[in-house]
């Protein structure tokens, strides 16, 4: 039987605790034969730390004491951070449930009372480095941001003053086991209980695409919305590939893509289900009488729902494997999607690319445009232009805030409307830039990264999204808040680009030293010497019988031979 | 170059008796992009000695780790999340639970000499293991350096007074050298500290030599010095009585090179240390009846907090957009040059077309 949101029956229980914890995890075949799989884990704090006049909070339960201690010395009202390994394909895949860019990336909100926030900004990656494990540290004023439309905050809050908003990515930041190790040791479970024993790393990064992530913001506790709890969800994303890269059949097992089963539920959890889209009616096993639908980005899907915290689904065997088989093409196509390149030869020059598709058959929609590109490749804005259908297509904002050398990057942000079923393209020609000896990275000649572009747009939706806000909505479908009922918000993000800079040759400075003093030494010499000496006559000495001849002579009185 | 000294391992707690260790492990790339992968061994040798120091009792909080070069997740190994120390891919020393305190370009002299952050804190009762791997100068002449990234070096010269400068501030009780690497004692031929023991894989003159390579992976998996260390250690447990005597003449049975230990400046003698001095912690634990009473936690004064209504932001307000106003730049009184500039144009037509113009144009 099919029912909405009342087959959630544990609603009332958790209003008098404090803290609540929920995990889920969201199973989709994607239409090229891969399977998406999709976890979040989260925890609800219900404090406000950054209230005055109260105790500074020392007792955490679910929430992970690391991040409520950084929440609260850097004041920080809304914290995005991501690491991914790999490129989300929009045209084969859709959209994901919540984007990331290749790399790392990492947005923060602070809250208003704040007087320095780079200050703050600069400490905050700092410690988040060490948690995380990652290079964070590389974050400073050469990559960071201040996006004056986009990104706006995703939790409570009023004032959107930009002066408080920070945005930084680090494209080449690797992703590894040594960053899900902190990561999981976050979850109020650890590894030990619950979704979470199937993140092995060996099957996770063996991926197509893998996505960990962060978001911590202050939400609505109730719908009235009269207080606030702080909301940390931990997002893993993965994507596995075993079918595309020849190694199975369209059928998967929870065993085969974790190697892991489920045994039980973790024990903190107030919810914890697998849903699995049976929008396309794959057959799945263990059948369940549970159905679900949601209405997510834009599409109305049905979903098999498993609730772990009931003991007969983990059946006789005690443990909770699930098998589908795949079968069927159909995908809706994505409405929105970008790609980006560098076009040009040489390594002076070039021109980059952006350009955005509107897959909608006849509805024009604004997109919010962001690039932030490094200051060493210098950008000419006179040359910015933006065609639609061949025609030149003026942006109805656009912020550019030029970069200035080993200070800031470039950030240019324009607002575009997009024709219907239209191809709109973004160039702009740049120059790049010589780079001090010591700013090369040991491998030069591998290129250097340029961040991925954000594009942020309100997608008209075919079906009617709910504007209302449920505790008890599914976790994916509640992450971005639903302001009106036509159209959802959507992010895309480009691939990130690797251009080459002139490069001095760091293998030849003792040869060149030795052969320009060679050569300096010998014309230099030369010519000095030509200049300056004199010549004398000499006459040769006597060879030794005619010296002997005139020494005899001498003695004699004779004159002296010649 | 200037160095201060703060790298160093840490005792944290003072309920822990027994020594807590620190393993600092660099290895780096070379210079060109094909070869990082190559030295893959590396990584294994550094993390089969993490690995090790970690079951016999070290936390994570107590270990330095740095990997110049990511191999486990790098594109080109086969088995990704995986680092393999032993052929035909028995052995994984990546493990699932390693954390890695330096990695890719923050490897640098700089940062293990003086770390600006994620550093341990030692005093003078901790000893520390120190395990270098990588490549020092090359045998054709040119030894005495460790180079880090293939960019930069540190010398003999430089660890020793850094050492040195530990001695000074009371940053250790007794300190282990370990490097694997070409020539490898040439780096500790100049330690002049007190409380000092270093062992190398190979005398000055002489190549470490790499252990097996493994078909699938491509690459050399271990260094033979590395991997007998590591043979030697998976027989130690934390209650061993293994003393480094035994350690010094694991590697004595290779076959064309001689490992080289230095033991003269520690003051005790070898055959009385313990391996797991070194490499693993002990901690004593105090048990309490006593009980404690703990206060409750805060409560939320709820009712008398002045609640306005919370909305969510709309994500992409477009007339807003549209609409905002440029920040106004705070205006500045112009720059010098310009002033200059303006003035000098004055003069120049003042002086060409005489004062009495002035009252033309005022």
């Amino acid at each position: 039987s099919i029912s909405q949101s009342s087959l959630f029956l544990n609603k009332k229980q958790h209003s008098s605790s404090k803290d609540q914890f929920q995990e889920e995890l969201v199973i989709r075949p994607l239409h090229s034969g891969d399977i998406y799989a999709s976890f979040q884990f989260r925890t609800l704090w219900d404090t406000d730390f950054l209230q005055e006049g109260q105790k500074k909070v020392s007792h955490y339960r679910l929430f992970p004491k690391s991040l409520g201690q950084v929440l609260s010395k850097f004041s920080v009202q809304e914290l995005h951070i991501s690491f991914t390994q790999g490129f989300w394909r929009t045209m084969q895949w859709g959209q994901p449930f919540i984007p990331s860019p290749p790399g790392a990336e990492l947005w923060v909100w602070f809250h208003d009372t704040v007087s320095d926030v780079d200050g703050n900004w600069k400490e905050l990656t700092n410690v988040l480095s060490g948690i995380f494990c990652a290079s964070l540290n590389f974050i400073d004023m050469t990559n960071t941001v201040q996006p004056s439309a986009s990104f706006k905050p995703l939790g409570l809050g009023n004032a959107t003053d930009h002066r408080f908003l920070r945005y930084a990515t680090l494209p080449r930041e690797i992703v590894c086991t040594e960053n899900l190790t902190p990561w999981k040791k976050l979850l109020p479970c650890g590894s030990k209980a619950g979704l979470a024993v199937l993140m092995k790393s060996e099957k996770l990064f063996h991926s197509s695409f893998h996505s960990q992530a962060v978001h911590i913001r202050p939400i609505c506790q109730d719908e009235q919305c009269t207080s606030k709890a702080w909301e940390l969800r931990q997002t893993l994303n993965v994507v596995f590939d075993h079918y595309t890269s020849g190694q199975g059949k369209k059928e998967w097992s929870l065993f085969k893509m974790f190697s892991r089963t489920l045994t039980e539920a973790c024990p903190l959890a107030s919810s914890s289900k697998v849903y699995v889209d049976i929008t396309d009616n794959p057959e799945l096993s263990p059948a369940t009488p549970l159905l679900s639908q949601a209405v997510v980005l834009g599409d109305r899907r049905t979903y098999s729902v498993y609730d772990l915290t009931r003991a007969e689904t983990f059946g006789q065997l005690r443990s909770f494997n699930l098998l589908l088989r795949w079968k069927g093409d159909n995908m809706l196509r994505p409405l929105l999607h970008a790609e980006r390149y560098v076009a040009g030869f040489g390594l002076q020059t070039g021109e980059i690319h952006t350009v955005i598709y509107n897959n909608h058959p006849y509805r024009a929609f604004p997109v919010l445009l962001m690039d932030s590109v490094p200051w060493y490749l210098q950008l000419y804005i006179h040359t910015l232009t933006v065609t639609s259908k061949s025609r030149d297509n003026k942006p109805s904002y656009i912020h550019y805030q030029p970069a200035k050398d080993r200070h800031r990057p470039h950030l240019l942000e324009m607002l575009i409307q997009l024709p219907p079923h239209s191809m709109t393209e973004v160039t702009v020609q740049f120059e790049r830039a010589l780079l001090k000896w010591t700013e090369y990275t040991p491998d030069p000649n591998h290129g250097f990264y340029v961040g991925s572009s954000v594009v942020s747009a309100l997608v008209p939706s075919m079906v009617a999204m709910s504007t209302n806000f449920t505790q008890d909505q599914p976790l994916f479908s509640s992450f971005v808040p639903v302001k009106e009922e036509s159209s959802y918000f959507v992010r895309v993000y480009t691939e990130p680009l690797l251009v080459n800079l002139p490069t001095p040759d760091f293998s030849m400075p003792y040869n060149v030293i030795c052969l320009t003093c060679t050569v300096v030494a010998v014309g230099y010499g030369s010519f000095y010497n030509l200049l300056t000496r004199t010549f004398q006559v000499d006459e040769p000495s006597p060879p030794l019988a005619k010296r002997l001849a005139n020494f005899i002579r001498r003695i004699r009185g004779v004159p002296l031979l010649a | 170059m200037a160095f201060s000294l703060d790298t160093n391992c840490g005792l944290l707690n003072h309920n822990i008796i027994g020594p807590i260790y620190c393993t600092s492990t660099i290895f780096p790339p070379d210079i060109l992009i094909t070869q990082f992968w190559f030295n893959y061994r590396h990584v294994a040798n550094t993390l089969s000695v993490y690995r090790s120091v970690k079951r016999l009792g070290i936390p994570d909080s107590h270990i330095v780790l740095m990997l110049a070069d990511d191999m486990a997740c790098n594109y080109r190994n086969p088995k990704p999340a995986t680092v393999f120390s032993h052929k035909n891919m028995e052995f994984n020393v990546y493990g699932d639970d390693v954390e890695v305190d330096y990695r890719g370009y923050e490897v640098t002299v700089e940062n293990f000499l003086t770390p600006r952050s994620k550093r341990l804190l030692s005093d003078d009762r901790s000893n520390i293991l120190i395990y270098l791997t990588g490549q020092t100068g090359n045998s054709h002449g040119g030894n005495g350096f460790l180079k880090f990234q293939d960019s930069e070096e540190i010398s003999n010269m430089e660890l020793a007074d850094a050492f040195e400068q530990m001695w000074q501030k009371r940053r250790y009780n007794e300190l282990l050298f370990i490097i694997d690497t070409c020539q490898g004692a040439s780096m500790y031929e100049r330690f002049y500290s007190p409380n000092l023991m270093a062992l190398a894989s190979s005398q000055v003159g002489e190549d470490s030599l790499s252990h097996q390579p493994d078909l699938a992976i491509g690459v050399h998996l271990m260094d033979k010095y590395t991997f007998y260390l590591l043979e030697f250690l998976e027989e130690v447990h934390p209650a061993s009585q293994a003393n480094m005597n035994d350690l010094v003449s694991v590697c004595a049975h290779r076959v064309s090179v001689s490992p080289g230990h230095h033991t003269d400046l520690f003051q005790r003698n070898p055959g009385s240390v313990l391996i797991t001095d070194f490499f693993g912690s002990v901690r004593k634990v105090e048990i309490t009846k006593d009980t404690i009473n703990l206060t409750s936690s805060v409560k939320s004064g709820s009712g008398d907090m002045q609640i306005e209504s919370l909305t969510y932001v709309d994500q992409l307000p477009v007339a807003e957009i549209i609409h905002q106003k440029p920040k106004q730049k705070d205006w500045h009184p112009p720059d010098g040059f310009i002033l200059g500039l303006w003035t000098l144009i004055l003069l120049v037509f003042f002086q060409t077309y005489g004062i009495k113009h002035l009252k033309h144009i005022f």
